[in-house]
């Protein structure tokens, strides 16, 4: 009775890739299940039945023959929410992901380390100066404006990050830290001066910023930010065997034929627009991008080439979630979703440090 | 005869009277009501038919809605409609500046009545291109703000002849007290403080509803920034503040922090325990009660003017019992 189960046991051991395909598939069912149940879920009181006979006349091109209130409710409201939680989700975690894979340490995040606050402080720019600067600026020209002032934030951050923290191929944990803290901490400063100079529209939109949310998603807002995800998201493949090449040393991964340069150029990029973009349409989210990948590293091991896509599926479906919480918890009011990603996100990281307290050199 | 009673119910933008009276109650109901074309507070055309479930964002467009008596209507409430107490027996939508558009809309509202700067702006756009009318009300912090802010929630809920009624009554009430106040000598100085967190003091400037309410009262303010600001230590030794006002409900107040504070310690305003402790909505929600508000303001900083009493009315009848 034992042997089956011990050479089970020892192909999976020996098969991690075959458990990383798994593992996809694991977490974009758990990506599409959280996204339908959240677009199925919310504070009006829709049954499954009728969100699905609103979803398939909207699809069909039947709007007409709905219930207007219903039908702005599900196809207006709720559906471009949960797919740029969805996205959001996926980008923070897949940046997350590609940036504990350049840094090779476990504890970069674009929230920790100063990449989100970069992107934000960006946007924050745009909406407070925008106006003076740019007085005749349409809005369909704005709107694409601050996706792209958040990438410029976000890359010019990362590739700071990386020229400070980095020497001789050798990323100290310790300076990246603290250059993330130096930089949060500009932020700040810059933002400071900005809410003295703002008016109180601007400053209300200065703390969505920090805040972070899906409150008021688009159809708009998601087509602003797709420009950016999506060339990340086809970009980030072509990355997966040369981070994993990497995580022996840039002087190895450049003998195994790696083009060094040329992948931290790319992960650059690659981190710096998918962050910007999700900052860009909904603020600093903190954690996902450093709980889905960890989770994974966990459950498959560090291979990127299952690693990257698992966590930008499970990194969905964790947002999806909290947001789905965030809107029903205290229907028809609704929490801030910095609050729950925080309160798992926290607990998790610190798990994470005291269980690699013996590892970690600062 | 019905045919024609019908007729003329559902001829758009018709708002007669007699409509409703003729109108059997159960026909009513089945019946779309008049309709009206509202220009808000952000120069939209809004078209209002349906009254009756208002879902009402900001303190003062719910005491307006109650004084106008048409508290059954309101369906919803924020988390700044605390007057009156019936007001707060209502769903919650959240605080007016961190509303949900699908939490607002899952209540079935016929009507959303919202003051201006309710937010975040994302989703107050979501919520005035969905199907249900969104009005937004003025909120200007001057005695003729009042006045425009109740004709506008009074217009926008289909009443403007009682709107009109309570605005008068309201604006008389503010004169009398303004024209008393007008002959007080040398105004004195004052500060409004928001809070006190972390011991940062957090003040009103110029354009706040607290600066409207000193102007009110015949306080001149100490601090001159736009807005509420953060002060410096030292520019508040400096502005050297006669009052001080902030606010508080039933002892829990920035009160004790203020005197604690050095750079407050120096002012007269707490050397001569002239601190004041009002309810936030009371004093800054510019509504109904404002008259009530900047009397007793006026009274407390100068109780050698003789303000008459303003009259007893519905709306102001629990006023004193919510002060501190």
């Amino acid at each position: 009775m034992s042997l089956p189960t011990a050479t089970a046991r020892r192909a999976g051991a020996g098969d991690r890739s075959s458990r990383g395909r798994q593992a996809v598939l694991v977490a974009a069912t758990l990506a599409v299940a959280a996204g339908l149940v959240s677009v199925a879920a919310g504070a009006a009181g829709l049954s499954l039945g009728e969100v699905v006979h609103i979803l398939w006349a909207g699809a069909t091109g039947q709007r007409h023959t709905l219930p207007v209130g219903a039908a702005t409710i599900i196809l207006d409201i709720r559906l471009p929410r949960v797919l740029l939680a969805l996205l959001v989700g996926a980008s923070l975690a897949l940046s997350g992901a590609a940036m504990q894979g350049l840094f090779r340490n476990p504890l970069a995040d674009p929230g920790i380390v100063g990449v989100s606050s970069g992107a934000a402080l960006a946007a924050v720019i745009v909406i407070v100066l925008g106006p003076t600067l740019m007085p005749f600026m349409p809005a369909a020209i704005s709107r694409h404006l601050l996706p792209l002032a958040a990438f410029f934030g976000g890359l010019g951050t990362t590739a700071l990050l990386y020229r400070l923290a980095t020497r001789e191929g050798q990323t100290s944990i310790a300076t990246m830290l603290l250059v993330g803290i130096a930089l949060a901490a500009l932020g700040g400063a810059i933002t400071g001066i900005l809410i003295f100079i703002s008016d109180d529209q601007q400053l209300r939109e200065l703390t969505f910023w920090t805040m972070g949310g899906f409150g008021g998603a688009t159809w708009l807002k998601l087509a602003a930010a797709l420009p950016l995800i999506v060339p990340a998201f086809i970009a980030a493949p072509f990355m997966a065997r040369g981070l994993n090449a990497l995580a022996l040393g840039e002087a190895e991964a450049f003998h195994l034929g790696i083009e060094v340069e040329r992948l931290k150029g790319l992960a650059i990029l690659v981190i710096a627009a998918a962050v910007g973009a999700a900052v860009a349409v909904s603020g600093i989210i903190g954690f996902v991008g450093l709980v889905a990948p960890h989770l994974l590293r966990v459950a498959i091991g560090p291979d990127h080439r299952t690693l990257l896509p698992a966590a930008a599926f499970l990194g969905a479906a964790l947002l999806a979630i909290a947001d789905l919480i965030a809107r029903t918890s205290v229907a028809p009011a609704e929490m801030p979703i910095g609050i729950l990603t925080a309160l798992i996100g926290a607990p998790f990281f610190l798990w994470l440090l005291l269980r690699r307290r013996g590892a970690l050199v600062l | 005869m019905i045919t024609q009673t019908l007729f003329r119910a559902v001829t758009p933008a018709r708002r007669t009277l007699s409509c409703a009276v003729i109108l059997a109650a159960a026909l009513a109901a089945c019946l779309p009501a008049a309709a009206d074309t509202i220009v808000d507070a952000e120069g939209r055309r809004v078209e209002v038919t349906d009254r009756s479930r208002i879902v009402s964002i900001g303190g003062a467009v719910t005491e307006i809605l109650f004084a106008l008596g048409l508290a059954d209507q309101v369906i919803a409430v924020d988390t700044t409609s605390t007057y009156p107490a019936a007001a707060q027996a209502k769903p919650d939508v959240g605080y007016m500046r961190a509303l949900s558009s699908e939490g607002v809309l899952s209540l079935g509202p016929s009507l959303i009545l919202a003051v201006k700067g309710s937010g975040p702006k994302d989703v107050v756009d979501v919520l005035a291109t969905a199907s249900v009318p969104m009005v937004m009300i003025p909120d200007e912090p001057t005695a003729a703000g009042v006045g425009a802010k109740i004709r506008a929630v009074a217009a926008a809920a289909g009443v403007p002849e009682k709107g009109e009624e309570l605005a008068k009554a309201v604006e008389a009430d503010l004169k009398t007290v303004t024209d008393a106040v007008g002959k007080a000598g040398a105004q004195h100085s004052a500060a409004f403080v928001l809070s006190m967190a972390n011991g940062a003091p957090l003040l009103a400037g110029d354009h706040t509803s607290a600066a409207g309410m000193f102007a009110l009262a015949g306080l001149r303010n100490a601090f001159a920034f736009d807005g509420f600001k953060p002060a410096s230590p030292e520019a508040i030794v400096e502005a050297a503040p006669a009052i001080i006002v902030t606010m508080g409900r039933g002892g829990h107040d920035a009160t004790d922090a203020i005197r604690q504070n050095p750079a407050f310690a120096t002012t007269p305003a707490v050397k001569d325990g002239r601190i004041l402790a009002f309810d936030g909505a009371y004093l800054l929600n510019f509504g109904p009660r404002t008259a009530e508000a900047a009397r007793e303001l006026a009274m407390t900083v100068y109780p050698e003017l003789a303000i008459p009493p303003l009259a007893r009315h519905p709306w102001t009848e629990t006023a004193a019992a919510a002060k501190p």
